[in-house]
């Protein structure tokens, strides 16, 4: 099985994000990391990979940097990487990341497309789902178990109420939770292999897309306003000495709950 | 101003996200709603009264609906586009949305807490809730927008049924092949999570699935719903239809008490509007205090039995 993963280098997470004045933009420095929630996406695809002889190719649309989070994955097992690094994507909308990436995969073919539901440091959450309309393959979503094999997948999908068991023949794309799976770490020869595993990189124009339709030029959409929202106060905080439930049986009379 | 507004049918409802947008789209101009499923009278007739004059209605049969509702919906935009699709962030609005977005080649405005037409734009909270950013859509129309859950309060303001109009579901090919061959309901006892007055959240402090009764007799005590964090969710402790935050359900109650929770930006954006936030976390620098109005710095396997024995004294 012929398997694209989509992975993500973000701001490490446990830094506070910084916001370009001017740009909007989120401020990317130099060493960025693997998106936690892409290392399920990442499990999935070796696991499949594995019981099919087939090979996991990455797929990241983003500024390299020192390609530390691209390293993570390949050390976990991937084959090799494509990258899309380009000045003129700045800005881009999800919509642009799901056409460069979904042009990427098929430019190199695939039965199946995985990533993850969301990135940690966005908030759109429907590029797996563009990527499917473009590739117009079924999008199954919000997958928190798989299966796949004799050219279909099978998954558990999550819905408000339970989950639904959804079937599909590939090619497909796949779009995982976290929780699906526990991703392995990367052993340290799998470390030292990293490092001399294949990364393409690719331009914007290589996959055919002008300057005027990607970055922000192509978004669709504008920023007009950013203001840092007035959180809500803490309020009072107490050691516990053994009473402090009557503390909270008392505020809870207050909210008139009880 | 024409706005479509997208309903998914669950048990013979209409989406409470669709009731919302509804009502607030009834204020900006005239509301036609998708609806997707079986199309029972009682969810139409909620649409109605909610301020919805007219629905075009698609039943999936057992396709997963978000290929066809896409395309369904792409044809009725086509010709007089409304100023805005609004979706809500269930799974099967935010699959619709994003096919819909390639198909017609515009952006998704998505985390909508406010919303306003001509132009459309949008307000949303990032990095999670401490900045405000507003995006204008400049493609043309329609905007598609993604709402957060109670952002808006749903109005029943006695609408007449809508005029009703059967959408057949166009053939997609390719992409239409996924179905759905099991459906399983997880059975949940006591209040519905997103409308209970009180909600009890527990975290993984809790320690493991066996110490989870604190929780669930807690909230019982208190006629409340349970609710949880990803991590005990993906630890497999409760299921998803329990989990709070960014990609569960938002919970407005007038008393939200967590216990054993970190307080993690992604949890936060779920509760953070609740009346009343109490927490008991054993660390004092846990940030879910730098939004509690109470919190208690102290081992929950010490205090929950302590306050479930205090209220069950009281009644
Ligand atoms: C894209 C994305 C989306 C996400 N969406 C969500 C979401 O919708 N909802 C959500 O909840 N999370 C979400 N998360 C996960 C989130 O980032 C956190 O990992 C999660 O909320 C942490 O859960 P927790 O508080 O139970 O666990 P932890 O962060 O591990 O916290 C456990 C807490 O328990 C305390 N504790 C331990 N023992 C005791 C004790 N005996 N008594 C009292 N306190 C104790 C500890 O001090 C600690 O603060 C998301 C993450 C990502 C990347």
């Amino acid at each position: 099985m012929k398997i694209a993963v989509c992975v993500k280098q973000i701001p490490d997470p446990a830094t506070p994000y910084e916001l370009d004045a001017e740009s909007h933009l989120v401020v990317r420095p130099q060493d960025q990391v693997l998106d936690d929630t892409d290392r399920y996406g990442v499990e999935i695809g070796l696991q499949l990979a594995e019981a099919s002889e087939g090979t996991v190719t990455l797929f990241s649309m983003s500024p390299s940097g020192s390609l530390q989070g691209i390293r993570q994955a390949l050390a976990m097992g991937a084959d090799k990487a494509v990258l899309i690094d380009d000045q003129a994507l700045r800005g881009s909308a999800a919509l642009t990341t799901a056409r460069v990436l979904a042009a990427a995969i098929e430019r190199e073919g695939f039965d199946l497309v995985i990533a993850g539901t969301e990135s940690t440091d966005g908030y759109t959450g429907v590029v797996p789902q563009q990527i499917a309309e473009i590739l117009d393959v079924p999008a199954l979503s919000f997958a928190r178990r798989v299966e796949a094999g004799d050219g279909k997948v099978t998954i558990e999908r999550q819905t408000a109420t339970g989950y639904d068991v959804v079937e599909s023949p590939l090619p497909a794309v796949l779009a995982v939770t976290a929780g699906s799976v526990e991703p392995r770490y990367p052993t340290f020869k799998g470390i030292m292999q990293a490092k001399q595993k294949p990364i393409e990189n690719l331009t914007a124009g290589d996959l055919g897309f002008g300057d005027d339709d990607v970055g922000i030029a192509g978004s669709g959409q504008s920023i007009t306003a950013v203001a840092p929202i007035a959180g809500r106060q803490a309020g009072e905080i107490i050691e516990d000495d053994g009473e402090a439930h009557l503390r909270i049986v008392a505020l809870l009379e207050e909210a008139k709950v009880i | 101003m024409a706005i479509l507004v997208f309903s998914e049918e669950t048990d013979g409802h209409a989406s409470a996200s669709a009731l919302e947008l509804t009502s607030k789209a009834a204020q900006l101009g005239e509301v036609t709603v998708f609806h997707v499923g079986e199309g029972s009278a009682d969810a139409l007739a909620e649409l109605g009264a909610h301020g919805a004059t007219s629905v075009h209605h698609m039943d999936p049969g057992d396709g997963l609906p978000a290929p066809a509702a896409a395309a369904a919906i792409a044809d009725l935009v086509g010709g007089d586009a409304p100023a805005a699709v609004l979706f809500g962030m269930g799974n099967t609005d935010r699959d619709v949305a994003g096919r819909l977005s390639a198909r017609l080649g515009r952006p998704v405005l998505a985390a909508a807490v406010d919303l306003s037409i001509d132009p459309v734009r949008v307000t949303s909270e990032i990095l999670g809730g401490t900045q405000q950013i507003i995006t204008e859509a400049t493609a043309q129309a329609p905007a598609l927008v993604i709402v957060r859950p109670k952002a808006f309060a749903a109005n029943d303001t006695g609408g007449p049924a809508p005029s009703t109009t059967a959408v057949a579901a166009p053939d997609v090919g390719r992409s239409g092949s996924a179905v759905v061959v099991e459906r399983h309901v997880e059975e949940q006892e006591g209040p519905d999570l997103e409308a209970a007055n009180v909600v009890v959240s527990g975290g993984r402090g809790l320690g493991g699935p066996d110490n989870w009764h604190l929780v669930e007799e807690l909230a019982a005590e208190l006629k409340g719903a349970v609710g949880a964090t990803r991590a005990v969710v993906d630890a497999g402790w409760v299921p998803y239809s329990l989990q709070v935050g960014q990609t569960g359900k938002t919970v407005k109650p007038t008393v939200y008490i967590a216990t054993g929770i970190s307080g993690a930006m992604q949890h936060m954006v779920g509760m953070k509007d609740s009346g009343t936030i109490i927490a008991i976390n054993k660390d004092a620098d846990a940030p879910i205090f730098g939004i509690a109005d109470l919190g208690v710095v102290g081992d929950v396997q010490q205090i929950v039995p302590k306050l479930i024995e205090a209220l069950k004294a009281r009644s």
